[in-house]
């Protein structure tokens, strides 16, 4: 079932195209990645999924009460804001104990509820945010950059987290990134986005795809084949898979 | 004869409810960094009273209308210009030039162009402290009714869009408030120390809070406590009583702020 379908989108920011004719489909429990270069409009087909921001055509459908939980990219709160995180989890609506407890432990934060906001790491920060968005429970989980100022350990066991959560919630995750030999691999399908959808597929035909290695070269190959040998479960993979890559593991 | 024909009892309870009102709004003038935007507003307001005394309305009336008319105007164009810095300290000063100008080009009407720029609070009437009150309750409850969205709005446009609010809508709520605490406050602190109230007690209560609430809280502590003060202190001293409000909530921060750094450093 698609949570989410996209049709011919496009939108214009200040009269310049940012996007143009994107198609896109979320299924049930998929992993899907968007990858691309800056100013590519990751972050704008994002926006228009959760309705900040208006199509200039086409259109997008959402399965009838799909729950989303969105995760921004890292969000910058005013220093004379006192705020912590067991007040921010109840925000915009107040919910019980247990539910932001629940939502706490799922995203492996669960003894920051009295730390105020301000005091966070950014991989703390981060996870508050992910708790937050598990919330409502969502069918679809939004992620703009969520790893954006981690470290390489860091966001790599952020991302293991995410698989963890749609295993056991069951819940499609959608997500834009920068770190492609990490994000690659813990995605069920990758799409590359250069103002218009350049490829899409699984991460291993994105990889070999010409539109893609003109965008970010070759050098991404070594890191995927070393990262997928740290992965002991196995993909669905597609027809253009190269098997050289099984070789490395 | 009640206890209202007191002038001290009149000024003490228009101060308050300037201050109880003033207080939490600033706190999201802090929070969102509309210092300026509350300048602009307030600046507007000379011109409102102006434009009151030519069309023979209440200048209650005028400055709310035009502090609106000022506040969707910077609010409308926040969206699109970068600059909003500049645009600002266009608006705000040239609203007050315009203004003072306005007054002066008045035929036969002499008003007390001091008590609109620092306020008058000790001739507040029986009918200002309706006004004022009024006009607080509806600022609090417009608060009050909106909090929640009005905070995740604040923090994250993109995250109240996610959740089904409308950050722009919320945005206008704040000018909606905003116009209204303008209106209220300006017999009480005059146009030139309107933003002061609003700034002032939040900045100060920035140090005791821990959550949202308690900072707006504390502001409104803060607010009455200065209004209550500088009462008693203009009154001993025989100083104009809204620039001697303002005073002792700028001392009280001045106080509050050197308190939290020290004890930062102890623990630091």
């Amino acid at each position: 079932m698609n949570l989410i379908t996209i049709r011919d989108l496009s939108v214009r920011l200040g009269g310049n195209p940012v996007l143009s004719h994107v198609d896109l489909s979320v299924d049930t429990a998929e992993i899907v990645t968007i990858v691309g270069p800056n100013g590519s409009g990751k972050s704008t087909l994002l926006r228009a999924i959760i309705g900040a921001q208006k199509p200039t055509g086409g259109q997008i459908t959402r399965a009838a009460g799909l729950r989303v939980g969105y995760v921004p990219q890292k969000l910058h709160i005013d220093p004379t804001l006192p705020i912590t995180v067991e007040r921010f989890l109840n925000l915009p609506h107040r919910v019980s104990r247990a539910t932001w407890r629940a939502a706490l432990d799922q995203a492996g934060a669960g003894d920051l509820a009295g730390r105020p906001m301000a005091g966070l790491s950014g991989g703390q920060f981060q996870r508050v945010l992910l708790a937050r968005a598990l919330m409502n429970d969502p069918q679809l989980l939004i992620l703009d950059e969520a790893t954006q100022g981690l470290d390489q350990p860091g966001s790599a066991a952020f991302y293991r987290q995410i698989e963890t959560l749609r295993r056991d919630l069951g819940c499609a995750v959608l997500m834009v990134s920068h770190e492609l030999h990490v994000v690659m691999a813990a995605s069920d399908r990758v799409i590359c986005l250069n103002g218009h959808v350049c490829c899409h597929g699984t991460p291993e035909h994105v990889a070999q795809a010409e539109e893609y290695r003109a965008l970010f070269g070759t050098g991404t190959q070594g890191a995927l084949a070393l990262y997928r040998h740290d992965h002991n479960h196995s993909h669905d993979h597609g027809t253009c898979e190269d098997h050289s890559h099984e070789a490395a593991e | 004869m009640t206890f209202l024909d007191d002038f001290l009892i009149r000024s003490a309870l228009a101060g308050l409810g300037v201050a109880l009102s003033a207080a939490p709004l600033g706190c999201f003038v802090v929070w969102r960094r509309m210092a300026y935007f509350g300048d602009a507003t307030a600046h507007a307001a000379i011109l409102g009273v102006a434009l009151a005394l030519v069309f023979d309305t209440s200048v209650f009336g005028g400055v709310l209308a035009v502090s609106l008319l000022m506040a969707t105007t910077v609010t409308a164009l926040s969206g699109r210009a970068h600059t909003m810095d500049t645009l600002l300290g266009v608006m705000a000063h040239s609203a007050i030039a315009f203004g003072l100008v306005a007054v002066s080009l008045l035929q036969g009407v002499r008003i007390d162009l001091m008590a609109y720029l620092f306020g008058d609070i000790l001739a507040v009437s029986r009918g200002d402290l309706a006004v004022i009150w009024g006009g607080a309750g509806m600022v609090i409850g417009l608060l009050v009714w909106r909090w929640q969205a009005l905070l995740t709005a604040t923090l994250s446009p993109d995250l109240a869009h996610a959740a089904g609010i409308n950050p722009r809508r919320e945005q206008y709520v704040l000018t909606i408030a905003l116009a209204l605490v303008v209106a209220v406050a300006i017999k009480v602190v005059g146009v030139l120390l309107i933003a002061a109230m609003l700034i002032i007690p939040a900045a100060a209560a920035r140090p005791f809070a821990r959550t949202p609430e308690r900072m707006a809280g504390i502001a409104a502590g803060i607010g009455a406590l200065s209004v209550l003060a500088g009462l008693r202190l203009s009154f001993q001293f025989d100083t104009p009583t809204g620039p001697t409000i303002v005073c002792v909530a700028a001392v009280l921060f001045a106080l509050i702020s050197a308190g939290a750094a020290l004890k930062g450093q102890t623990a630091g």
